[in-house]
């Protein structure tokens, strides 16, 4: 079986044809080429997948592209170019929180949508809302940091990183 | 890995979803959030020939007073539980399980109805239903029965829910004046299982403790009440001795298997210390 569906992605109305067993992540990688969300686990264990679905992270390998169809879909790729998480990724550049980068686009959506709920989360707070993020390279000190000093800059303390 | 394949259906009302369960033969699987149907299927440990997608079906979502009880529609997602006034004032322990329940992008997807009918002995919703004393709302071709939490968990992953019937909605009998809350687990990591949990409700009047009702959960099976527990602590003032006879009481409730995690002695233990703890916090609530 395969079904035709139609759901915008960063901004942008895709038609695709897809077998209901197509994962949101394999749609976005395989078709659309935004490769910027990250498959690992595929089981929901690992965040390397976040998107925003209708402006909440989900992840990308367990929605499936049908269940999609409809919806709004904002990938890394879109954020990016919007500029509304230039800030974090400069904290993130800056403080070196990420090395190999593989879990970078989960936790920048964890972290925006810590952000946008919660503008001055705690430490505390922010690991819990990083519960679901795996990163095996930074040790997650420097990805609290970056976090952290973004809500700073965001709630006008601090410099602002070129 | 990647799923097998399986055709897709998305239907628009209760009725439909059961007609097309029947006429796939069963050969078919329901989703709601599908935070556990998905990974089931990239696992491989199910190959169902048709999904039929619930999310979309206007019955099964919404959450309203309706003679002293709460109706929660089963799609009502995990973090909806988290943020919704209705549930906060009168199905508390589900706002206060929430937090629990797995990592914050599961719970922008994963639903109340899907938890509750996946009956993972090791889920915090589950306990929270059976303290909260709730009943399920279930349809079937002949039409749509209640049934009572404490008759709702079977086994593990089995309810009252046969082949094809529909979990509609959660049934929360309104809070009354005094009500306790109180909810905790004792997991490795924050929002894995919990190795063991506790969901405590009760009321605090003038000749002590009523009402009491304690679930515990990831102990066996399904989520258990605490029956000799509960005895243990009705009429009484909570004070360090009645906690204490509640904690001794559990003994009676629980009879935890052995697994290659840690032995059921140990679990029993842990068991007590946590339900120590939950009756403190009733305390401090109260
Ligand atoms: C990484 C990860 C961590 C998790 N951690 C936890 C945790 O700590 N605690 C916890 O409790 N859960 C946890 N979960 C499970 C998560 O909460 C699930 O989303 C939830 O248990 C099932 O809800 P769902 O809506 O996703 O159900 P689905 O996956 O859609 O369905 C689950 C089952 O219920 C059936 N079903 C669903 N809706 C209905 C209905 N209305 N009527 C009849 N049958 C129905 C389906 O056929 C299926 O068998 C975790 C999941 C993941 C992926
Ligand atoms: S790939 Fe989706 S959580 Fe790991
Ligand atoms: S930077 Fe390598 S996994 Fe996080």
């Amino acid at each position: 079986m395969n079904i035709e569906i139609a759901l915008t992605v960063n901004g942008e109305t895709v038609r695709e044809t897809v077998e209901p067993r197509t994962s949101l992540a394999d749609l976005l990688r395989d078709r659309l080429r935004l490769t910027g969300t990250h498959l690992g686990c595929e089981m929901g264990s690992c965040g390397a997948c976040l998107v925003m679905l209708d402006g909440a992270p989900v992840h990308a390998c367990l929605v499936l592209a049908v269940q999609a169809d409809g919806q709004k879909v904002e990938t890394i790729e879109g954020l990016n170019e919007s500029g509304h998480v230039s800030d974090l990724q400069a904290q993130f550049h800056d403080r070196n929180a990420l090395q190999c980068g593989f879990c970078t686009n989960g936790m920048v959506m964890s972290a925006q949508a810590l952000l946008s709920d919660n503008p001055r989360p705690s430490r505390a707070e922010i690991r819990d809302a990083l519960s679901g993020n795996y990163c095996r390279c930074t040790g997650y000190e420097a990805i609290v940091d970056a976090i952290a000093a973004t809500a700073d800059r965001r709630a006008g303390i601090g410099e602002t990183v070129e | 890995m990647k799923s097998p394949k399986f055709d897709y259906v998305r239907a628009g009302s209760v009725a439909d979803a059961m007609t097309a369960y029947a006429e796939a033969d069963g050969d078919a699987v329901f989703v709601s959030g599908g935070h556990s149907v998905v990974p089931s299927l990239a696992l491989r440990l199910q190959a169902p020939a048709l999904m039929i997608d619930l999310s979309a079906i206007e019955a099964l979502s919404g959450i309203d007073l309706r003679d002293g009880w709460l109706r929660i529609g089963a799609m009502t997602r995990h973090a909806q539980a988290m943020t919704d006034p209705l549930i906060a004032t009168h199905a508390p322990l589900f706002a206060a399980a929430a937090p629990f329940v797995a990592h914050p992008a599961i719970r922008n997807r994963g639903t109340l109805g899907g938890s509750l009918a996946h009956a993972d002995p090791a889920s915090e919703f589950p306990a929270a239903a059976l303290a909260m004393r709730a009943e399920l709302e279930i349809a079937s071709a002949q039409g749509i029965r209640r049934v009572p939490a404490d008759d709702f968990f079977v086994d593990i992953y089995e309810t009252a829910i046969e082949p094809g019937e529909v979990l509609q909605a959660i049934h929360v009998p309104c809070a009354v004046a005094g009500q306790m809350v109180a909810f905790d687990e004792i997991a490795r990591r924050r929002g894995d299982y919990a190795m063991v949990g506790a969901a405590v409700q009760a009321v605090s009047a003038g000749e002590g403790l009523q009402d009491v009702s304690i679930a515990m959960f990831s102990v066996g099976n399904r989520p258990v009440r605490a029956a000799s527990a509960q005895v243990a602590l009705t009429g009484r003032a909570l004070d360090a001795p009645a906690i204490a006879a509640a904690q001794a009481a559990l003994a009676d409730d629980l009879d935890p298997p052995d697994d290659p995690q840690f032995p059921a002695s140990m679990r029993l233990h842990l068991a007590r210390v946590l339900l120590g703890r939950v009756l403190a916090k009733l305390e401090t609530a109260a």
